[in-house]
């Protein structure tokens, strides 16, 4: 069996990855999803405040989700559920599993990759103490509440600010729960302004900044967390215990990138992202293999998901046709003051289409600031923020023009506006 | 002169309201934040999104929420409706599961479909 375009993932990468690649051109086009139905995370994050970009209005995970899977539908896209991915090798030949068609080899012209990405679990941050029941992450405990129906306990303490923190602490308290804190580690949120004010303010429920979690008590079921304050080098400080009778603890510590497909296929990874090294055009380090949303870097917001989708999409299509995609005049782009990483990495000049979008992440919170591209002195472009934060992803736009005479690296930093 | 972060789009612009000066909002980067700082202050209001049981669809439960905001201190009497609320699949995202909640004007509506 041979497909034109096999896309990994049914999530809004994915699925915006396959109404693109369909859309420019290429036909007989599988997406494979390991879960029940398309939509990936989205089906589980019932909350608003999704699509304002693309759509133009305010929608829930599942609502921005069935837009997409209703995209994808009016096309003749072939979808394969329940389907798990066991490997792809280095000539795109993908193993997979699933009930209908046991186990099977797939050749792919192109591949687009949009596995997502996965929490860090209890392990990943190593809480020291008891192992008991009641410690979830706090994306699984969304799925046992919204989309299960198992509420996960009554008294919860949380670690970590990010997004998902935030909503599960609203979540939990709409559903009858006490949470008595969200604890974090860093001196700041990881998570929106916004999402502080409607899911803690509204409901009182305390930000301990600068704090961790350093024991966990409980026999069977979670009965005890032990919180402390930390210090400048984020070790404990002594004295500083705040001891919280609770069932329950949800971690929000974090997401990686889910790649293990894509290592063993033997794709170049970012060690900053942990996700693949890409061009402009969503293309890895290997030629004909594409990646797009999570997968690549952990965004805030899903609109971007789609539009990486699309871009991946797009390319893959024109990777089949071969047209435009030649690789012969290529920048890397590095990362200076400032900043975390870029997506993309690497900039095909050939291959520019009219602009270059950079994503970024910067590593600290900065007021009046300029995000400055430079080709050793010569100054690209600068664009002014009055606010950046490593929570929030950055987002520019080069029109070609700019980028005509490289012949270097670019380097991207932050500077005093 | 009153500050508070802007909840309508991930932006969170930071707003200055002036309660002395008929609520005249500054900070705002849309005429949205406007509306919204000032009635914050007045009568503030959200989307309440939730699930109520379902039968026979794949899921447990279907997710829901009201169509337009409440009044933020009717958000746990909303809670309370739902937890009765029983429907059976299939259904079509943006069906009506109960009218005019609590006088409010705001419906439940599902937000996929089951």
């Amino acid at each position: 069996m041979r497909y034109d375009v096999v896309v990994i993932g049914g999530g809004p990468a994915g699925l915006a990855a396959a109404k693109s690649a369909y859309e420019n051109g290429a036909k007989n086009i599988v997406i494979l999803e390991r879960d029940k139905e398309l939509g990936g995370i989205l089906q589980q994050c019932i909350h608003n405040g999704f699509g304002l970009h693309r759509f133009k209005e305010e929608l829930t995970g599942p609502e921005y989700a069935q837009k997409y899977i209703e995209f994808v539908k009016q096309y003749p896209i072939e979808i394969k559920l329940e389907t798990m991915v066991l490997n792809i090798s280095k000539e795109r030949v993908i193993s997979m599993i699933n009930p209908i068609d046991g186990y099977q080899e797939i050749e792919a012209s192109s591949v687009i990759l949009a596995m997502g990405c996965r929490e860090r679990t209890r392990g990943a941050i190593a809480i020291p103490g008891e192992r008991p029941s009641g410690i979830f992450t706090a994306g699984a405990a969304q799925r046992y509440i919204n989309m299960e129906g198992y509420m996960v306990g009554k008294k919860a303490v949380i670690l970590g600010s990010g997004d998902i923190g935030l909503i599960m602490a609203r979540r939990l308290t709409l559903e009858g729960a006490k949470v008595e804190a969200v604890v974090e580690l860093m001196p700041f949120s990881g998570g929106l302004n916004r999402n502080i004010v409607q899911c803690l303010d509204d409901f009182d429920i305390p930000l301990l900044l600068s704090h961790t979690v350093i024991d966990v008590k409980g026999k069977d079921r979670l009965e005890k967390v032990v919180v402390a304050k930390v210090d400048e080098n984020k070790k404990p400080i002594p004295g500083t215990e705040i001891h919280y009778d609770c069932d329950t603890l949800l971690l929000s510590v974090g997401l990686i990138p889910e790649n293990d497909l894509s290592k063993e296929a033997g794709v170049i990874l970012d060690n900053r992202t942990s996700g693949p090294i890409v061009s402009n055009s969503m293309e890895t380090s290997i030629p004909g293999v594409f990646a797009c949303g999570n997968v690549v870097h952990v965004h805030d917001l899903v609109d971007f998901v789609s539009e990486e989708g699309e871009r991946a999409g797009k390319f893959a299509a024109c990777y089949i046709a071969e047209e435009n995609c030649k690789i012969e005049n290529v920048s890397n782009l590095k990362n200076g003051d400032g900043i975390v990483y870029t997506v993309p990495q690497v900039i095909n000049l050939d291959n520019l289409q009219n602009k270059l979008e950079i994503f970024m992440r910067v590593n600290n919170v900065y007021k009046n600031k300029k995000i400055v591209i430079r080709e050793g002195d010569n100054v690209i472009a600068s664009f002014k923020r009055a606010h950046l934060a490593p929570g929030e992803m950055e987002k520019v736009l080069l029109p070609e023009v700019l980028l005509k005479r490289i012949s270097k690296d670019i380097i991207i930093e932050l500077q005093e506006a | 002169m009153k500050e508070m972060i802007c909840i309508l789009c991930p932006m969170g612009c930071h707003l200055n309201i002036d309660v002395e000066n008929n609520y005249k909002v500054t900070g705002n980067s849309c005429p949205k934040g406007e509306v919204y700082g000032k009635e914050e202050l007045i009568a503030p209001k959200r989307v309440v999104t939730s699930i109520v049981r379902v039968y026979g669809g794949i899921h447990h439960m279907v997710p829901v929420k009201t169509d337009k905001p409440i009044p933020k201190e009717l958000v746990f009497d909303c809670m309370e409706l739902l937890k009765d609320i029983k429907i059976e699949s299939p259904k079509k995202v943006g069906t009506v599961v109960l009218e005019n909640i609590l006088g409010t004007g705001s419906n439940i509506v599902l937000t996929r479909d089951i």
